[in-house]
């Protein structure tokens, strides 16, 4: 084999399990141990990262340093601050219902670290490549549903319970576009794996620049699925005050804070596997190694980008952020379904199809824009009409 | 396959009890000086008024009924969608079809001003 | 012989939750293991080899309507205060009923029915042989299941609009 590949570790790594002559299902377990504990691991550190890099383009943006006193352009920040988190006291509200308030914040970063199993790193590089790939992805997530509404009920608190509601209606209104986008590379590439989606889009033909539609469908809905500006309402200083873990302090809090980051460096790593190409890129066949790189390059622009809209934009109210799911996002993805579907069926060479393809997108994406933007003028003259009509009575 | 989900499921033990061990881990280091005041629940400083509970809004039950709805529909979806390639083109007019009706819902509940927050 | 002692494992999970869910005082806490019980039966479709019909039983059951029940249940005053106690005056009499029957059907079930055994492997392909026979053979099913959605949409709008709250 190429002595470039990644997979090389492993095989040697397997030989060497079978000649110790353990039986089968101990070789499946110590295997499973091992990348069990990567993958745990990886996800950590890479939110010690993330964390960091967030509170650096923040501050970059709005003029600032940023962290830089502790460790090299402050990048040991994220451990003092998760140090003084683990020895913080937690003040565990009286009223508040044990098993449940204690559960929440290890359900969240639970939920959360599932999903590190099906992303693709490398070419043969994935934890677990189930047939299930794209769906695994959504599953995981309704379980960190679950610890929002156990978190909001069990801190007995009327704000941590509102925002625990809004927080879940959020969630779902923004999981059906999800879905609904990442099922047009699905219907291109034949199926469900994560690898066989990477490995769709050889030759550059990333699913991406052909259905750019869905990509930004994806990516709105990724945006609000993280809760980030402008979807972050629950969690905004000015608003409800902290949202669903208002009663949270200490290590808890830290759960529910890793989650997040972790969570927005996943749908990074996913948008990347679905309309990016994932680890495809120049010579990856001869030197398999570059596919990590790739991979790696492309998600990180795509985490920069998850932050740098964070620190740019204002966020919407709560019946603009519902209204504009079902009304927009939803149809969007449902016309986007079927465009693919047609196309996929349709009889001309492939680069004419995809430029169409794209033409089309553009198209769509044009009418969509058109529609959001004569409702809004409306919106607006009715809202400056009634101004109006206040101020002069 | 089943090898696979192995995986994934000594991954699931291990990584839903790394958090709880964490959080015992870090009882041995914290300190712990609980008193009412602190212990309250918060609300913005004053004292709590009322029960704990929200005013029934229909709004969020409806918004996850809807849900339920578009997300049986998705689980449709999926399988077509992974066939879609090999299937002909009535498998098109199908799922069309399908996509149709779901699309008339939508508009059913956005014209009866479910879709609506209050 | 691994497998063995894994589906045993799960069910058991799977049977205690459910056990829990009818006999625990608090309703949420009722919830919570109903959807232990829908993760033990997710596990058991991925035990049969039947993937996608654990992946989608989690979407489904524990995604959209165990957060629909919880919904129902914090959204109804009252419901989480009161702790109902799960037995009646009849307790003993059902019981007893209960475990006759039982034990009646799993005689029926184990030594009457005829299970038919597939001899042969799961095919790898089992996403994509749904996905045919979903516009395929059970065409007709697939198309009414939207219908079947349609209505129940239209009448859980016509219930919520009914009161005006």
């Amino acid at each position: 084999m190429n002595p470039l590949d990644p997979r090389i570790l492993g095989d040697w790594w397997n030989t060497w399990l079978h000649s110790t002559g353990l039986a089968e299902p101990w070789i499946v377990f110590i295997n499973a141990l091992v990348v069990a504990v990567i993958m745990l691991g990886l996800g950590l550190t890479s939110v010690l990262f993330a964390v960091w890099l967030e509170r650096k383009v923040a501050a970059r943006v709005q003029d600032r340093l940023g962290p830089n006193r502790v460790g090299p352009y402050g990048l040991v920040q994220t451990v003092a601050d998760a140090l003084k988190l683990l020895t913080k006291e937690d003040i565990t509200p009286d009223a508040a219902e044990r098993v449940s308030y204690n559960l929440a914040p290890g359900l969240a970063v639970f939920a959360v670290l599932m999903l590190l199993m099906v992303i693709p790193f490398g070419p043969g590089l994935i934890a677990a490549d189930v047939n299930i790939g794209v769906l695994y992805l959504v599953a995981m997530g309704s379980i960190g549903i679950m610890s929002i509404l156990m978190a909001g009920w069990s801190s007995n608190n009327k704000y941590a319970l509102l925002g625990g509601f809004r927080a879940v209606a959020q969630l779902l209104s923004y999981e059906i576009p999800m879905i609904l986008a990442m099922s047009v590379p699905v219907i291109f590439a034949g199926t469900m794996k994560m690898s066989g989606l990477v490995e769709a889009q050889a030759n550059w033909r990333w699913f991406g620049i052909v259905m750019p539609a869905a990509f930004i469908l994806y990516f709105l809905a990724a945006l609000a699925e993280n809760e980030r500006t402008p979807f972050d309402l629950l969690e905004a200083d000015s608003e409800i005050v902290a949202g669903y873990h208002i009663e949270y302090s200490g290590m808890k809090f830290a759960w529910f804070f890793l989650a997040f980051f972790l969570n927005t460096l996943i749908l990074s790593a996913v948008s990347t596997t679905l309309f990016l190409g994932g680890w495809q890129g120049p010579f990856v066949d001869q030197v398999p190694l570059l596919g990590i790189i790739y991979f790696f390059i492309k998600a990180s622009i795509m985490v920069f980008v998850f932050m740098w809209i964070r620190a740019t934009f204002p966020r919407l109210r709560i019946d603009q952020m519902m209204a504009f799911a079902w009304k927009v996002l939803v149809p969007l993805g449902l016309v986007l379904v079927l465009v693919a579907a047609v196309f996929v069926k349709l009889p001309l060479a492939p680069l004419a199809r995809d430029l169409l393809l794209f033409v089309t997108n553009l198209v769509v994406l044009a009418v969509t824009l058109g529609l959001l933007g004569r409702h809004l003028r409306r919106e607006a003259q009715r809202f400056s009409a009634r101004r109006l009509a206040t101020s002069q009575s | 396959m089943l090898n696979t989900y192995a995986v994934i499921g000594l991954y699931a033990l291990i990584a839903l009890s790394f958090p709880f061990i964490v959080l015992l881990l870090a009882r041995l280091v914290r300190p712990s000086k609980p008193n009412p005041l602190k212990n309250s629940t918060y609300e913005c400083g004053m004292e709590t008024i009322g029960d704990t509970w929200v005013q029934f809004r229909a709004q969020y039950y409806l918004f996850a009924l809807v849900f339920v709805i578009f997300d049986v529909e998705v689980v449709f979806l999926y399988p077509w969608a992974v066939a879609y390639g090999k299937l002909g083109l009535f498998a098109l007019i199908e799922m069309a079809i399908f996509i149709g009706m779901l699309a008339v819902a939508l508009v059913y509940a956005w014209r009866k001003g479910i879709l609506e927050w209050q | 012989m691994v497998m063995q002692v894994v589906f045993l494992l799960v069910s058991l999970f799977t049977v205690a939750c459910a056990f829990m869910v009818v006999t625990h005082r608090n309703l949420f806490s009722s919830a919570l293991f109903l959807v232990g019980t829908f993760f033990g039966v997710a596990a058991l479709y991925v035990l049969l080899e039947a993937e996608f019909l654990a992946v989608a039983q989690v979407l489904i059951y524990v995604g959209a309507i165990a957060t629909l029940i919880v919904f129902a249940i914090m959204l109804t005053r009252g419901m989480m205060s009161g702790r109902t106690s799960p037995r009646n005056e009849q307790a003993v009499w059902a019981g007893l009923g209960s475990i006759v029957l039982g034990v009646v059907f799993l005689y029926l079930v184990v030594y009457r029915v005829n299970w038919p055994v597939v001899e042969k492997a799961v095919p790898p392909d089992t996403i994509e042989r749904l996905g045919a026979s979903l516009v395929g053979h059970y065409l007709i099913p697939f198309e009414l299941a939207s219908v079947l959605l349609l209505a129940a949409l239209i009448g859980a709008v016509l219930i919520a609009r009914e009161k005006e709250f």
